[in-house]
């Protein structure tokens, strides 16, 4: 059976097995009708062009899982941040693990989706914000469809959390392949101040698909830096959906960090609702065997005065290919706009390619807009410099691809996370030396 | 003289009308409207050509029924209805004019408004025209210069009499006919256009060009331009276009291939100022265009474009950088203004090792106009060594117009190097400003600041055109270009 028809098939069970009367029943019974009518993306839609889904569409997914099952700490402690103290939201499978999960509810709501979905005291926000600015597209709608756990997060007016939220899914494979529809949502209000982690990893070398919706609201001066770190087996795809809306004065970030997978979209989408908003948006890929990376943004700049960066920075070996897709639309009201995007990217090996589109849609005309975009290799006099002081070939290849990501690094504001992607970096170019020279 | 500010700038933006708008009343010979193919057989035989030629104009138009219209283009047009447009007309003071003297007065009067004269032309420019009304040329000057060297300047459908292995061996090799839609139809309905061949290692003498105008109510313009240079020549041709007012929508689809052999070289400039509507947005041309350029070894092709006519315009005028060491530029201006909606850009297909590829466009948008650019770079696995570089800035003036870009770069081998940039702005009142304080007044800053900003482009245009370009883009922005 086609996995669209088994999705659709399989809604119904999914919906008596959690809470038919639940006050979401109305717009996942919604959702799942626009997914039935659109069904997957092809390489027709020119938003994905250059990324087919076919290849990991075909495995027999097991579309939501039934058995819970646990994991030691031990065993998975080297995906986590663990030199530093956070909360913890884990899921196993889909499904909450609360030994290994640290959450709170005193003063911010850390907890899960499935509790905010049920329980009245959660009903007001659940009213005012999910699933307000999620796409319609059809891999958001299936995401709502099916949307059941994930991480609730609230944080009241003036508040600054006082430690990261890690947020970390597992798969192990104990059903033959699996879909997961993960769904997060996180409420920033007036002028607080909130960091958070996602990671999604595999522990298997069964096949497993994400399908994550992500909805952020940073209202007014509220600051959200938010970090994803995307180092899963090859094995493993990752269909990521993040939305971001944004109230006036507040500040939002987002970095991703793309080193693993078999197939990685990330949907990254910005809207500037509010004056002097400042949205970034950084990434760095380093990729290669068969891997895919696809990096789609959107920034919309609806109201003036406000700022948006983008810079994302492309490694790519062996047969791996990266996308870039990088949307500025900025509305006629939106004068006095700041937008600047910048795409670069290195290409090692031959069967490697990149394929970027940086689009500009501009309305107003009282703005700052440009994009960069490169395709090179590495300088050959800077390796020269380094040969010739005695470094050997790789790591003086490795220093300057260190070097070519480094301004994304350089706004990273916890240094664990820093040390960390520094470590992946330095393992994915194959040498052993810490880069801080 | 009192302030001159941007927003009068935009006012007279607004209210300048088309300058260049009448109407001749020549006589003409048009076919019913509509498509079939038996109007297909009509045309081709009209022209009395070879069997092949007709076969391959039915090819063609089978394969035109079997396409739908593109809807990707960042445009909105009511779509135009092929089955009530004429496919043929010509003007009917035939035959051919051996001296000036015998043509149509009437036609030399429209000439004249357009501000060719054929004499001083003659005389002063050493430009040899292929005048094309409607559909078939009428002058032809220089003929016998060029025939001295070897090369063939002739309409295309003298050439298929004359001619017809060369233009059997190269037609559609550039742009087949299925290629799209609109290159489709006027593989199927071309009546005429222009035909040039420099044989090897001649080096034309003077610029060619053609000047295109549609000038019967209701005609549909299918231009077909081949240039063939062959191995180690040179050429520069010209193309520019005038268009009388009117308010049914009319449609030009017009084919252009160029083929650089080995080290050849190839200078296609075009000016085209076909009538845009009016200031409600009605009217004006539908022009959707495929140009394309074949570059073997060591070849170079150059377009220039200054773009300042038509409702819509749809035209990517593209290199295939087939051979090693093979060169394409693409140098645009494209202005818009009222209603007018502009999508055009340029394909860079490298194929060939160590080539090169540079894109220039500027765009200005002004009224409620949408200008786009849309571009693919693409550097093929095989393409070693290849490099891009691509520049498109925006201008606007005014919060009601857009600028979008779309640039599409695929690069699949690593020794590839590209680079990319795009900026929007608008004139700044800073800059206005410092022109004020050394004593320059605001229309002459505004004046400068677009020169300047379209400057790269402009000095690219050949001598003998820059006058003309200057002429066409004044229409758009009179007043800010001194």
């Amino acid at each position: 059976m086609e996995l669209k028809d088994k999705l659709v098939s399989s809604f119904m069970a999914f919906e008596d097995l959690i809470d038919i009367d639940s006050p979401v029943h109305d717009i996942r019974t919604e959702a799942i009708k626009t997914f039935e009518t659109k069904g997957f993306p092809t390489k027709r839609l020119e938003a994905w062009k250059y990324t087919s889904l076919n290849s990991i569409l075909k495995p027999n997914y097991s579309v939501f899982p039934k058995h819970e099952n646990a994991l030691e700490y031990g065993d998975v402690k080297q995906y986590f941040i663990h030199d530093i103290d956070s909360y913890k939201i884990i899921f196993v499978d889909g499904k909450y693990s609360s030994h290994l999960s640290q959450t709170t509810h005193e003063g911010i709501d850390v907890c899960l989706m499935s509790a905010a979905l049920s329980k009245p005291k959660y009903r007001l926000v659940i009213d005012n914000y999910f699933n307000k600015i999620a796409g319609k597209d059809s891999l958001s709608s299936l995401n709502t469809a099916f949307s059941a756990e994930g991480a609730y997060i609230h944080i009241p007016k003036n508040k600054v959390v006082d430690k990261p939220i890690q947020i970390l899914h597992f798969s192990t494979g104990n059903e033959s392949a699996l879909m997961l529809q993960p769904r997060n949502l996180v409420v920033v209000d007036e002028n607080s101040h909130v960091q958070i982690i996602e990671r999604h990893q595999s522990l298997t070398e069964n096949p497993v698909l994400n399908n994550s919706v992500t909805e952020i609201y940073a209202n007014k001066r509220a600051i959200v830096d938010y970090y994803k770190i995307q180092n899963d087996r090859q094995t493993a795809s990752l269909i990521d959906n993040t939305f971001i809306n944004q109230k006036q004065e507040s500040v939002a970030k987002v970095h991703t960090f793309s080193f693993g997978g078999k197939l990685t979209r990330n949907n990254l989408n910005f809207f500037q609702n509010g004056e002097r908003i400042d949205s970034t948006m950084k990434g760095i890929t380093i990729i290669g065997d068969k891997q895919h990376v696809d990096h789609n943004t959107l920034v919309h700049h609806i109201e003036p005065n406000c700022e948006s960066h983008q810079d994302y920075k492309g490694i790519f070996d062996d047969k791996a290919t990266g996308v870039f897709n990088g949307k500025v639309v900025v509305e006629k009201e939106a004068q006095k706009t700041n937008a600047f995007q910048a795409n670069n990217n290195i290409l090692i090996s031959d069967k490697a390619s990149i394929n970027t589109k940086p689009q500009l849609e501009i309305f107003a005309d009282d703005v700052k807009c440009s994009h960069g975009c490169t395709i090179g290799q590495l300088d050959d006099s800077a390796m020269f410099y380094l040969r010739s002081r005695g470094i050997p070939e790789k790591e003086a290849k490795a220093l300057l691809m260190f070097a070519f990501s480094n301004n994304v690094l350089d706004s990273v504001k916890i240094p664990e996370i820093k040390s960390r992607i520094t470590k992946i970096i330095a393992k994915k170019l194959g040498v052993n030396i810490g880069f801080d020279l | 003289m009192s302030k001159y500010t941007e927003d009068d700038l935009r006012e007279e933006l607004k209210t300048k009308e088309y300058e260049y708008g009448f109407y001749t009343d020549i006589e003409s010979e048009t076919f019913p409207n509509g498509l079939n193919e038996d109007i297909v057989r009509a045309i081709s035989k009209k022209k009395n050509e070879p069997e092949w030629m007709t076969d391959w104009r039915l090819e063609a138009y089978r394969a035109w029924q079997q396409m739908k219209e593109p809807e990707w283009a960042n445009v909105t047009y009511e779509k135009p209805k092929f089955q009530e447009i004429s496919y043929y007309s010509a003007p009917n003071s035939k035959p051919k004019y051996d001296s000036i003297d015998e043509v149509d007065p009437e036609l030399l009067a429209t000439f004249e408004k357009l501000g060719i004269s054929l004499d001083e032309q003659k005389k002063l420019a050493g430009v040899a025209m292929d005048v094309v009304v409607d559909s078939v040329s009428v002058a032809t000057t220089f003929k016998k210069t060029l025939a001295e060297k070897g090369i063939i300047f002739m309409s295309i459908s003298e050439a298929i009499q004359e001619y017809p292995e060369l233009v059997k061996k190269y037609i559609g090799t550039v742009v087949p006919q299925k290629d799209n839609f609109y290159a489709a139809l006027n593989s199927a309905v071309f009546s005429d256009g222009s035909f040039c061949y420099i044989p090897k290692g001649v080096r034309c003498p003077m610029e060619l060009s053609t000047y295109f105008r549609i000038n019967q109510a209701g005609t549909g313009q299918f231009e077909r331009t081949l240039v063939i240079a062959d191995e180690g020549s040179y050429v520069s041709y010209l193309e520019g276009c005038t268009a009388p007012s009117r308010d049914e929508n009319q449609l030009h689809a017009a084919v252009v291939e160029l083929i650089a052999l080995d080290d050849a070289e190839i200078k296609y400039s075009t000016v085209q100022n076909w009538y845009p509507g009016n200031a409600e947005g009605k009217g004006g041309v539908y022009n959707f265009v495929t140009k394309r350029g074949l570059c073997e070894k060591n070849a170079k092709i150059s377009w220039t474009q200054v773009e300042t006519g038509s409702a819509i315009t749809w035209k990517y005028p593209s290199c295939v950088l087939k051979g090693d060491n093979s060169v394409g530029e693409f140098y645009s201006i494209a202005v818009t203004n009222n209603f007018q909606q502009a999508d055009t850009g340029t394909k860079m297909i490298h194929l060939g090792k160590n080539t090169k590829s540079t894109i220039i466009s500027k765009g200005i948008s002004a009224g409620k106009s949408q200008n786009s650019y849309r571009g693919l770079v693409q550097i093929s696995p095989r393409a070693d060594n290849a490099r891009n570089f691509s520049q498109c800035d925006s201008l606007l003036m005014g919060n009601e117009c857009g600028a979008h870009t779309f640039p599409y770069i695929e690069a699949k081998n690593k020794s590839a190097q590209i680079e990319h940039e795009a900026t929007t702005s608008k004139i700044g009142e800073d800059q206005i400003f410092y022109c004020n304080q050394r004593g320059i007044d605001t229309e002459k800053a505004i004046a400068l600041i677009v020169n300047g900003f379209s400057k790269e482009v402009l000095n690219k245009l050949p001598m003998e055109f820059a006058v003309e370009a200057q002429k066409l883009l004044e229409i758009s922005l009179e007043g800010s270009v001194g």
